[in-house]
């Protein structure tokens, strides 16, 4: 032994220290990797010797290698040893290494919750300040979970170096697990009143960041902090509240009011930048949440106007890009305080930084007006032509495009000319945009129309120039436009030969079909227009030529592969024959050409609807047939399922109905959105259904709460279905379908049994059972989860507030068989509750109780019991620890016998099998209130439908349509999330993409989703 | 709320990172990636600002360190960039007159001090004196 130590200390000599490791990077540049390697090679041998010095050394630099991107997690055990160590040097060390390296997948981290509270509750407080600050690096649900009373207890540590780190903290275990929120809040809130301004202002900052989250729960700590605020002279914990201010004043407008004064005052006394600005924000914030109506508004804008403009005017960057931030919120409800300093933000363009340009650039687009117009164009004209930097030129140009109209003709002139400039520019993604300004303005203003036509030719002219690049950019969506208005208004044409020679050069095919229908449809235009002038001169020979070369050149488009463009340029094509056979016989044509065009197109204004009288006897209010039962989403476009289309240019034209009409419509729509469970409604109307729901007022009003987790978009939805489905339930097929989902559960129940083999009763070794579907089970039980909402659940109504007596319940079956030779009988089934799962007991029992499995079992017998269990978040995936405890009889004795068992909740436990019309499906991807993840496969080698049948049985999925090797899927959890899913594959690789409305519960799915292919 | 501090070399050499939100070890060299090429193409003419991702990046360079916090969107700008100046303060006083090589060298001590300044992405402690103290009274426990 004493050999060992000493050989031990001698090996030491030899092993490289931190700074022998870094030099040696140091000098390695050439072949780092290589070097690396080899010193993770040594460290491995380090940690391999009983040493802890060694071994702290070696996790030391492994941390260090863990910053530069190298892997270390294969060392985690080692660090776990580490950080167990008794002597502070070390013990920092394992922390450090813990706090870098653990995340929620690491698995040690099971290991280490004995550790850290030994540590917490440590007399030396250095002890639990480096088990806290390690803690709040890798802290997971489930240490949180258990830890929480712990750190709860330490936010009433004697020393406020302790109090201060646990108050932070809290704020770390609330995200990971937010029912200890309601526990700790009171003392967190005491916290706010601590002697130590240091633990104060830890309080501040984890009540503001919870604020900020749900600010509706904290309403009733204004006046509390309203006290701070008048007393702190701490600019950090200022800015805190006077953040968590702006926050609430939106609830609150009365806390507003009182606000503005303490705010003017501070703004005007502190010298700290950073608080003026955040005050400046704030009294923004008010006075945009503040209704009009004080007499002093103008004054306090007029000082936010002065003090940005002060910060504006600074050379300092940071200051200038900051005050046109805060400008621009200004400018929403008051442009005219902000107009009054054009000259200064006009002069900002000019500055080398993008972001100080881009934000001056968002002001100008705001500050526009008749009389300033002229100016700003000219400025920013300049500015086209110098720009640079894509986003920013992108910008300029929506600047210019979409604001700067409306005004004049002379400066439509110019506007015109604008537009036709900026196509020359290369690489703008405005094209669409130009495209119908343009159209705009020629319909619109009869006086440019001239001149109009005249750029237009020209650009079309030029279209050559523009196609070099069309197709990436969309630039020659502006061709559209010019070929459309040369057409339409050919006769301020000068040359209509030459661009009616340009509409048809080859090079066109390559154009965008919805182009070329246009240019093959104004084309004819041209020709009637061409026809009527060679007539009206009696120059048959020229008139026939332009015949010749539309004859030539329209075949070319006939063989198009769009239809459109096919159809025009065919039709087209006889009609010009026919003319070309009749021109030969001398027949003036020309009118009757024209007469196919003629007639002019006017721009409808949007209430024109409205004014045409309804006709007699038309009664708009009855059904024209019966009205569709299940009219789910017909009058919904179908959109591309998982890809955003991009707006394409149609201009919708609203049918104006009366106001009876869209009322009761409106109701019709509210009653069919309420029924159908697959419309998900934004979340702030779904709160307040959900606040109308019966019962709710009388909840006593103190509401704390992490809205995160709670707070379930779409909820109160799923309840109503529930009604619905409760009625569907007398439909047989429901019925069915419900038996049919029962028995597969139990059969995979069954299934699993016989995994495990039979053991003798010696044999148990209970207890280190992780996972009781995946893992061997000893003897004679073997529960298998399995769950089902109650639909007859009577708390219908989850409480977002908080109140969390009515989560929603899981029925778990356990069949237990007796796989022994003895007769087994007073079962007790008993599971140690967490805060989110809950074991639901006979009234009348302790927490602790266990519940009595209702028969006994003979040797060889197997039976089922169920247990309930209330579950309030299922986002993510859950173990229960749990025992059955049990008397096992033989002949001459009787013993009593232990068994330690896990439940697994998966997430996929908590998804239920929820058929879904495609339609349905869709609109529920359009409503945009999913969040979307993926997840790629690699190596799985089954066919496709195999796959599907796979997702469909272990996670409870729906295939919702399929195509080809690519499919959608859905589910819905017990309480109400969709999760929808594409499924792709090609050779080998399958890529999902899925969306849910609950990123935590998506995110555990898609990983249970991508266990489940790693196993086979 | 912070959401990592980088400080990194103009070479894009990690000298420090501390992560207050989960990632994993990929996700993490990619952002050190990122920070880096969105940093370093700006000159003294630019703000201490760079919108990145969801977040924004507050940052300072030191000689040839950049010094960057990632915080919300919404938080004071002005704030973490004094935070980063305090903080560069304590560690120069740590470090009697810090150069990068001490932070190479002693990086679990700068870890250290970030911890004493900063905690579960708050700031924690403002006070130079206080976190000078603390760190003393740690060093002597080594």
């Amino acid at each position: 032994m004493a050999l060992k130590i000493v050989k031990g200390s001698i090996d030491r000599m030899f092993d490289k220290n931190l700074q022998d490791l870094v030099r040696g990077i140091r000098n390695h540049k050439e072949d780092e990797a290589k070097y690396i390697s080899t010193c993770i090679d040594e460290i491995k041998q380090e940690l391999k010797q009983d040493n802890i010095a060694v071994k702290a050394n070696a996790v030391c630099k492994l941390t260090y290698l863990q910053m530069l991107g190298y892997d270390v997690s294969w060392a985690a055990f080692n660090i776990v040893e580490v950080m167990s160590s008794s002597k502070f040097t070390y013990k920092r060390i394992g922390y450090l290494a813990a706090s870098q390296c653990f995340h929620e997948g690491t698995d040690v981290i099971m290991l280490t919750t004995n550790q850290i509270r030994k540590d917490l509750s440590s007399p030396n407080q250095y002890d639990t300040g480096v088990a806290l600050t390690g803690l709040s690096c890798f802290v997971t649900p489930d240490l949180a979970r258990d830890l929480a009373n712990d750190i709860m207890t330490l936010m009433s540590h004697t020393k406020p170096y302790i109090r201060k780190k646990a108050v932070l903290i809290m704020y770390k275990v609330f995200l990971k697990y937010p029912e200890s929120l309601r526990p700790a809040f009171p003392r967190l809130k005491e916290k706010l009143e601590d002697p130590d301004p240091g633990v104060q202002s830890a309080a501040v900052n984890v009540i503001c960041e919870l604020a900020r989250r749900n600010p509706k729960n904290y309403l009733s700590l204004a006046p509390l902090f309203f006290k701070l605020m008048t007393s702190s002279t701490n600019n950090w914990v200022l800015i805190k509240i006077i953040k968590l201010f702006g926050a609430l004043t939106p609830l609150e407008p009365r806390l507003g009011k009182k606000l503005i004064e303490p705010l003017t005052n501070l703004i005007h006394s502190t010298s700290a930048m950073s608080l003026l600005y955040e005050c400046v924000n704030t009294v923004i914030a008010v006075l945009i949440s503040l209704s009009s109506g004080m007499p002093n508004h103008s004054a306090s804008i007029q000082l936010c106007v002065q003090k940005l403009r002060i910060l504006i005017e600074d050379s300092d960057q940071n200051l200038k890009y900051l005050g046109l931030l805060a400008m621009s919120k200004i400018l929403k409800t008051h442009p005219k305080s902000v107009q009054s300093h054009k000259d200064l933000i006009l002069q900002c363009l000019d500055d080398k930084d993008e972001s100080i340009r881009l934000r001056a650039l968002d002001l100008l687009y705001g500050m526009v007006s008749k009389k300033n117009l002229m100016e700003i164009v000219k400025k920013l004209m300049l500015h086209v032509d110098k720009a640079e930097g894509t986003t920013y030129r992108d910008e300029l140009q929506h600047t210019c495009n979409t604001k700067l109209c409306n005004c004049s003709t002379l400066i439509l002139l110019r506007y015109i000319s604008i537009l036709v400039e900026l196509t020359r520019l290369e690489g703008t993604r405005h094209g669409h945009l130009i495209a119908s300004q343009m159209l705009d303005v020629a319909i619109r203003v009869k006086a440019i129309r001239a001149f109009a036509v005249a750029q237009m030719a020209m650009l079309l002219d030029n279209a050559h120039l523009l196609t070099g690049n069309m197709q990436r950019n969309g630039i020659c969506e502006v061709l559209y436009a010019a070929a459309w208005i040369c057409g339409e208004f050919s006769e301020h044409l000068e040359d209509p030969n030459q661009t009616l020679e340009a509409m048809l050069r080859p090079k066109v095919a390559t154009l965008p079909g919805h182009i070329q229908a246009v240019y093959v449809q104004n084309a004819a235009k041209l020709f009637a227009t061409v026809l009527r002038k060679h007539e009206g001169a009696t120059d048959s020979q020229a008139a026939q030529e332009t015949s010749q070369l539309l004859v030539e050149r329209l075949p070319l488009f006939v063989q198009s592969a769009n239809l459109e463009v096919q159809e025009r340029a065919s039709c087209i094509l006889q009609l010009v024959k026919y003319i070309q056979k009749l021109q030969q016989k001398d027949v003036e044509v020309a009118e009757e050409v024209s007469a196919l065009f003629a007639g002019e197109l006017n721009p409808v204004a949007p209430k024109a609807q409205k004014k045409v009288p309804v006709p007699e006897g038309l009664d708009l209010d009855a059904w024209i047939n019966e009205p569709p039962s299940e009219s789910e989403s017909e009058d919904e476009k179908p959109k591309a399922v998982f890809a955003k289309e991009e707006t394409k240019h149609s201009r919708p034209r609203h049918t104006e109905v009366d106001e009876k009409e869209l009322a009761r419509r409106r109701e019709a729509r509210k009653q069919e959105q309420a029924n159908n469970p697959f419309y998900i409604k934004s979340s702030p109307s779904s709160q307040k259904v959900y606040q109308d729901a019966p019962g709710v007022e009388h909840i006593p009003v103190v509401q704390i709460d992490l809205s995160v987790p709670l707070k379930v978009p779409g909820m109160p939805m799923s309840d109503q279905y529930l009604k619905l489905e409760e009625e569907r339930r007398q439909k047989e097929k429901a019925e069915k379908k419900k038996k049919e989902k029962k028995k597969k559960r139990e059969k995979h129940g069954k299934g699993k049994k016989h995994d495990s083999g039979p053991e003798s009763e010696e044999d148990i070794t209970p207890a280190h059972h992780v996972d009781i579907v995946t893992e061997e089970m000893p003897e004679n039980a073997l529960p298998s989860d399995d769950d089902d909402k109650d639909p007859n659940d009577p708390h219908k109504v989850y409480d977002i507030q908080g109140n969390l007596q009515d989560g929603s319940q899981v029925v778990v079956s356990v069949i237990f068989e007796n796989k022994s030779d003895s007769f087994l009988k007073s079962m007790e089934f008993n599971v140690l509750d967490s805060l989110n799962s809950k074991l639901q007991r006979p009234e009348g029992a302790g927490p602790h109780d266990g519940l009595v499995v209702p028969f006994q079992l003979p040797p060889g017998v197997s039976n089922e019991a169920r247990f309930i269990f209330s579950v309030q978040s299922i986002v993510m995936p859950q173990k229960l620890k749990g025992t059955l405890t049990f008397i096992v009889k033989s002949e001459d004795s009787s013993t009593h016998e232990k068994l330690d068992f896990k439940l697994h909740f998966t997430c996929t436990s908590y998804l239920i099998t929820t058929p879904c019309y495609s339609d349905a499906y869709a609109k529920l991807l359009e409503s945009g209130d999913l969040k979307s993840s993926s997840l790629r496969l690699e190596g799985v080698n089954m066919p496709f439908h195999h796959l599907l049948a796979r997702i469909c049985f272990h996670h409870h999925f729906s295939v919702v349509e399929r195509i080809d090797s690519c499919a959608s899927m859905y589910s819905r959890s017990i309480q109400g999330h969709h999760v929808c899913l594409l499924v792709k594959t090609a050779d080998q690789t399958v890529s999902i993409d899925a969306k849910c409305d609950e990123p935590s519960l998506l995110g555990n799915v898609l990983d249970e989703i991508k266990q489940t292919f790693s196993q086979c | 709320t912070i959401r990592f501090i980088l400080i990194q070399n103009r070479a894009g050499k990690t000298r420090l990172a501390k992560w207050y939100m989960q990632f994993d070890d990929d996700e993490k060299q990619k952002l050190i990636e990122e920070v880096h090429a969105v940093v370093t193409v700006r000159d003294a003419k630019h703000t201490n600002f760079v919108e990145f991702r969801n977040f924004k990046i507050i940052y300072r360079r030191y000689a040839g360190l950049y010094f960057c916090i990632c915080v919300d969107v919404t938080d004071n700008n002005l704030a973490y960039l004094e935070g980063i100046h305090n903080f560069v303060e304590v560690l120069n006083e740590y470090f009697h007159n810090v150069c990068e090589l001490d932070l190479v060298f002693n990086f679990y001590k700068v870890y250290t001090v970030v911890d004493e300044m900063f905690l579960a992405g708050e700031i924690r402690e403002t006070s130079q004196t206080k976190v000078l103290k603390q760190l003393l009274m740690l060093q002597s426990l080594e």
